[in-house]
C-alpha cells in the first residue's frame, strides 16, 4: 500500500488555563503523537496556546446544516428559559 | 423534508452573502462558489510554500545571527500558511494531494513574483518590504471573505505577515543608511522588485474576467486596481523616508485625487512569467517536485511506524 496518504486531524487548542479548547483547523499526520508535535508548530508558533487536542476527523460526527432550523426549533420557541421574558416589580433591585 | 430547488437554494445563499453570514463547509454552495474558492485557495497556498524558496535561498547566507534567526522564523511562518490554507481547501471537498500534485504538474498557478531570483542580501529586504508589504494589502480583506475557513485563515496569516514585513523594511532601512555601496545594493534590489510587485495584483481591473463575480460573492472585496493603488500610495513615502528612489519615470503625487500616478505596468512580461516563462519558474517546480519524490520514503516510514503501533496496542 504504497503512498497512502496521512490521515486527517482536527486541532483544538486551549489558550490559556481556565478557558477550553476551540478549534483552530485541521492538519495531515501519520499518527497521534505526530498530530501534536505539527499542532505545535502549526497552531502555537507565538505561545497561542498551552494545551492541544487532536481528533482524527474521521471520528467527527458533526449536525446538518440544513436541518439546523429545525434542530434548534426547540429552544427557540420557549422565550420563558430567559431572565427578561419575567416583570420585575419596581423597586426590587438585585434579582 | 421538502424538496427545495436549485434556485431557491441559490438565492438563500445569495441572501446570507448579502447579510455577511459567512458559508461554512457543510452548508449548500454552488458549484462555481465551491470552484472558485478551491482555485482561489489552492493558488494562495501554492504561493506560500513556492514563497519560501527565494527566501531559503539566504538563509545561510545571512549576514549575522539576528537576520538569520529571524529570516528562518519568517520563512517557517510561510510554511504554516501553506498550511492553513491547504486546510483550507480540504474543507472544499478537495484532494490534498492531488492539489499539490496539480501544483506541480503545472496546471495550477501560484503568485508569479516567485519566479524571479534573489540575487543579493538586499533582496531579502525588498522581498519582505514591498512582496509581503503587497500581500498584507490582499490579505487584510480576506479577513471578511464569505467563507468561513478561508476567512479564519487570513486572520491567523494577518497576525503574522505585520512582522514579515517590518523585518524587510529594517533590512532595507540598514542598507539605505550604510555604505554607498549598500545602498546601492537596497536600490537594486528596489529596482528589480517594483515591478513585479505591483503585478502582484493581477491584471487591470477591464481584463480580469473573474473580478466581479467575486465581488458579489464576496470572496473579493475590492479590484486589483484598488488593491494596487493603495500599495502605491503607502509604500512611495516609504521609499523617499529611506532615500531611495521608486524606478518609475511617471510617478507623480496628484494633489486633487490624493493619490500617486503611476506609469504603465510591463503586461506582456506579467503573462510571460505566469505562463511559466519567468527566469526561475522551472527551477521553482523542479525544488518542490524533488522535495516530495525525496521526502516519499519518510512519509511512508511514518505510516507504517503508525500502522505497527496501533496493531501493537490492539494486540
Ligand atoms: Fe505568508
Ligand atoms: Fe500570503
Ligand atoms: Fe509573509
Amino acid at each position: 500500500m504504497a503512498n497512502r496518504e496521512w490521515p486527517l486531524w482536527e486541532v483544538f487548542i486551549r489558550s490559556k488555563q481556565g478557558l477550553n479548547h476551540k478549534h483552530v483547523g485541521s492538519l495531515r499526520a501519520a499518527d497521534a503523537e505526530m498530530a501534536i508535535e505539527n499542532a505545535r508548530d502549526v497552531y502555537t508558533r507565538r505561545s497561542e496556546g498551552v494545551s492541544i487536542w487532536v481528533v482524527e476527523s474521521m471520528n467527527l460526527f458533526a449536525s446538518d446544516p440544513s436541518e439546523a432550523d429545525a434542530l434548534f426549533e426547540p429552544a427557540d420557541s420557549k422565550v420563558y428559559r430567559h431572565p427578561t421574558f419575567y416583570d420585575v416589580p419596581d423597586g426590587i433591585e438585585h434579582m | 423534508m421538502k424538496e427545495v430547488n436549485i434556485s431557491e437554494l441559490e438565492r438563500r445563499f445569495q441572501e446570507k452573502i448579502d447579510n455577511d453570514i459567512r458559508i461554512e463547509p457543510k452548508d449548500w454552495m454552488p458549484d462555481e462558489y465551491r470552484k472558485t474558492l478551491i482555485r482561489q485557495i489552492s493558488q494562495h497556498a501554492h504561493s506560500e510554500v513556492v514563497g519560501m524558496l527565494p527566501e531559503g535561498n539566504w538563509i545561510t547566507r545571512a549576514p549575522n545571527l539576528r537576520r538569520k534567526a529571524v529570516l528562518l522564523a519568517k520563512v517557517q511562518d510561510e510554511a504554516g500558511h501553506g498550511l492553513y490554507l491547504y486546510s483550507a481547501v480540504e474543507t472544499l471537498g478537495a484532494d490534498r494531494e492531488q492539489t499539490i500534485d496539480d501544483l506541480h504538474s503545472g496546471k495550477a498557478k501560484y503568485s508569479s513574483i516567485f519566479n524571479y531570483p534573489t540575487l543579493t542580501w538586499a533582496d531579502m529586504g525588498a522581498i519582505g518590504w514591498l512582496v509581503d508589504g503587497a500581500a498584507i494589502m490582499n490579505q487584510v480583506p480576506l479577513c471578511r471573505c464569505s467563507y468561513g475557513p478561508y476567512a479564519r485563515a487570513m486572520v491567523r496569516v494577518c497576525k503574522e505577515e505585520s512582522f514579515h514585513q517590518r523585518q524587510g523594511f529594517e533590512i532595507m532601512t540598514t542598507l539605505a543608511k550604510g555604505s554607498p555601496e549598500q545602498k546601492a545594493m537596497a536600490q537594486d534590489a528596489l529596482n528589480r522588485f517594483w515591478w513585479p510587485a505591483l503585478m502582484m495584483f493581477g491584471p487591470n481591473d477591464a481584463e480580469s474576467k473573474h473580478t466581479q463575480q467575486s465581488m458579489d460573492w464576496r470572496i473579493k472585496r475590492h479590484t486589483n486596481d484598488e488593491l494596487r493603488q493603495m500599495f502605491v500610495d503607502a509604500t512611495v513615502p516609504q521609499a523617499e523616508l529611506i532615500g531611495l528612489t521608486v524606478p518609475d519615470p511617471d510617478l507623480k503625487w496628484n494633489e486633487e485625487t490624493g493619490h500617486y500616478e503611476f506609469g504603465e505596468i510591463n503586461w506582456d512580461e506579467f503573462w510571460q512569467v505566469v505562463k511559466g516563462n519567468g527566469p526561475c519558474n522551472k527551477d521553482r517546480i523542479d525544488t518542490r517536485r524533488k522535495a516530495k519524490e525525496e521526502g516519499m520514503w519518510v512519509r511512508e516510514a511514518a505510516m507504517a511506524h503508525a500502522d505497527k503501533r496501533a496493531k501493537r496496542k490492539s494486540a
